[in-house]
């Protein structure tokens, strides 16, 4: 198992966000979290980069094992496990810098300087993005000139510039167009051979179009948990159905 | 279908209508004729001290200290000493003040005693500047010992600005997406990269203005240099910080108390010289933001 959440809560405050969740996730699979606003989905993709201790009265409870590692526990250094962990946000987050610098940013903040394994890192990374061809004569421009759907590639180009195994992606295609959106899942479907991916998705087609494992978040718990056929086709709750067949939420 | 109104009452509503159209057209003079005021005095007060003062600038104005007669005096001691006033309160007040801003907007916890210190440090901007002077005087001048030389002038000044360096160092700050943070973070970078490599560049022009206005401000102070001693009658430039020194401010303060008409004409060429410094440093202000803002677009 690559990733093994048991029984993880988490508080916002007085508020109790995440009601116990334990979930394991296999190597090179795509896991989508689905679920209404608020119940808990994104709170907990960002358990696994650790992103929930920028916020000042968060605790989290539970274990979260990623390759068999403790991640909450003290010997764990953030920004290495967020190294391991990559991320891509919601609305595309391009530093205001170059195309280049932005890819070569992580590898920077590493203390890589070796130019000749940056610009191949670079190139490498847009390449897997699938941003390549379309930014390869214009890396000294500005990223913020590119469009949404560019700006969100180069984002997942950021994030796989320093080599992590897990790539989050929190509603990574909510801000784009239908057409970058479908890039977009051409992307995690051609990723999976490399990383595991979790996603966060508010779209049911994008969740079983995209993911292997399709996890149904509600009020803070894990109602339902199987493989993304099984619970499109065959869900065994009835809280699942109601949601999947846009009953509620 | 609304019901129709009454003929009485549609010629009231009428009525109502006009008036509101009179508020609004008479509200938009009364604030015209308030900004004229503003505007109308600053230009009599430039034009008088222009008409008094521009005469007298000429190159000796600029390479004559004080002297008894004052056709002979000049502003070299006390631009020299503006201009190490400026230095060194630049030097002291810059990274205490952009450093404070930087800890508490990125990385203080929201606590009570985090509130009581921010509320505080608001309350320290609006503080009389002669209190500064009397505070100065007090620590730097007696307590350690440095007497009234361009250093106490500077670390007096530089305590008077440091309340606006760092509000205005945070409001900067403030205007840097909170998702840039994350992202960087998102990365592996750490606090203080994240910071470096990327808050701060996105904030610079912020910063750097908001430094520029107070030294600006810090520039154009007379009471707190008054307090702690500094000289009204000096023919050097201060060599080193520890050496007795005096400024714009203080040498036209002490010029306009003087009875003799041409030493009041030398304090309007003095005033002249100390708007040119502040509206150079106003000026470089607006450019610096201008210049920087057009770079960064969210």
């Amino acid at each position: 198992m690559k990733i093994e959440a048991q029984d993880v809560h988490v508080y916002y405050g007085l508020d109790h966000t995440l009601k116990g969740v334990s979930l394991s996730v296999k190597k090179n699979t795509v896991t989508a979290l689905i679920g209404p606003s608020g119940c808990g989905k994104s709170t907990f993709l960002r358990c696994m980069n650790r992103m929930n201790d920028l916020i000042d009265n968060c605790q989290v409870k539970g274990n979260i094992l990623i390759d068999g590692v403790d991640i909450n526990s003290p010997s764990v250094n953030t920004n290495e496990l967020r190294k391991a962990v990559g991320m891509v946000f919601q609305k595309p987050n391009p530093f205001p810098k170059s195309i280049f610098e932005n890819v070569a940013y992580g590898l920077r903040v590493n203390g890589v300087s070796n130019k000749e394994y940056i610009n191949d890192k670079v190139e490498w990374s847009l390449k897997q993005a699938a941003l390549w061809d379309e930014v390869k004569d214009k890396l000294k421009k500005s990223a913020l000139a590119l469009s949404g759907g560019q700006q969100q590639r180069l984002c997942i180009a950021r994030a796989l510039a320093v080599e992590p195994s897990i790539l989050l992606m929190d509603e990574p295609a909510s801000a784009l167009d239908p057409i970058s959106t479908s890039k977009i899942e051409e992307l995690i479907y051609n990723l999976k051979a490399s990383y595991t991916i979790m996603i966060v998705t508010h779209n049911m087609q994008q969740a079983s179009r995209t993911s292997d494992k399709t996890a149904f978040f509600y009020m803070g718990e894990l109602v339902e948990y199987d493989d993304t056929r099984t619970l499109f086709t065959n869900p065994k709750k009835e809280r699942t159905q109601n949601y999947i067949t846009g009953r509620f939420g | 279908m609304a019901k129709k109104l009454g003929k009485r009452m549609r010629q009231k509503q009428v009525r109502k209508n006009k008036w509101y159209e009179f508020q609004d057209k008479s509200y938009k003079f009364i604030a015209l004729a308030a900004t004229g005021v503003g505007i109308l005095v600053l230009c009599v007060l430039l034009y008088d001290v222009f008409a008094d003062g521009f005469g007298r600038i000429d190159l000796e104005f600029f390479l004559n200290s004080s002297s008894r007669k004052a056709k002979n005096a000049g502003i070299y001691a006390a631009l020299g000493g503006t201009v190490w006033i400026m230095a060194l309160t630049t030097l002291i007040a810059f990274p205490i003040g952009i450093g404070a801003g930087i800890y508490l907007e990125e990385y203080n916890t929201k606590s009570r005693m985090s509130n009581i210190l921010e509320i505080n440090i608001s309350n320290l901007a609006g503080i009389p500047s002669i209190i500064y002077g009397l505070l100065g005087l007090e620590i730097f001048s007696r307590t350690l010992m440095l007497g009234d030389t361009a250093i106490t002038g500077a670390l007096t000044l530089s305590l008077l600005i440091l309340p606006i360096i760092i509000v205005s160092t945070r409001e900067a700050l403030k205007t840097v997406p909170y998702n840039l943070r994350e992202a960087s973070l998102a990365l592996g970078a750490t606090k203080w990269q994240t910071i470096w490599y990327q808050i701060l560049p996105a904030s610079i022009p912020g910063i750097v203005t908001g430094a520029i206005l107070a030294i600006s401000r810090a520039i154009g102070e007379t009471a707190p240099l008054i307090v702690i001693g500094a000289a009204t009658y000096i023919t050097s430039v201060p060599t080193w910080p520890n050496e007795s020194f005096t400024v714009l401010p203080i040498q036209i303060f002490y010029w306009i108390g003087k009875p003799q008409h041409d030493f009041q004409v030398n304090a309007a060429a003095a005033i002249i010289i100390l708007l040119g410094i502040t509206f150079i440093m106003n000026g470089a202000a607006v450019y610096l933001r201008y210049r920087w803002q057009k770079k960064i677009k969210w």
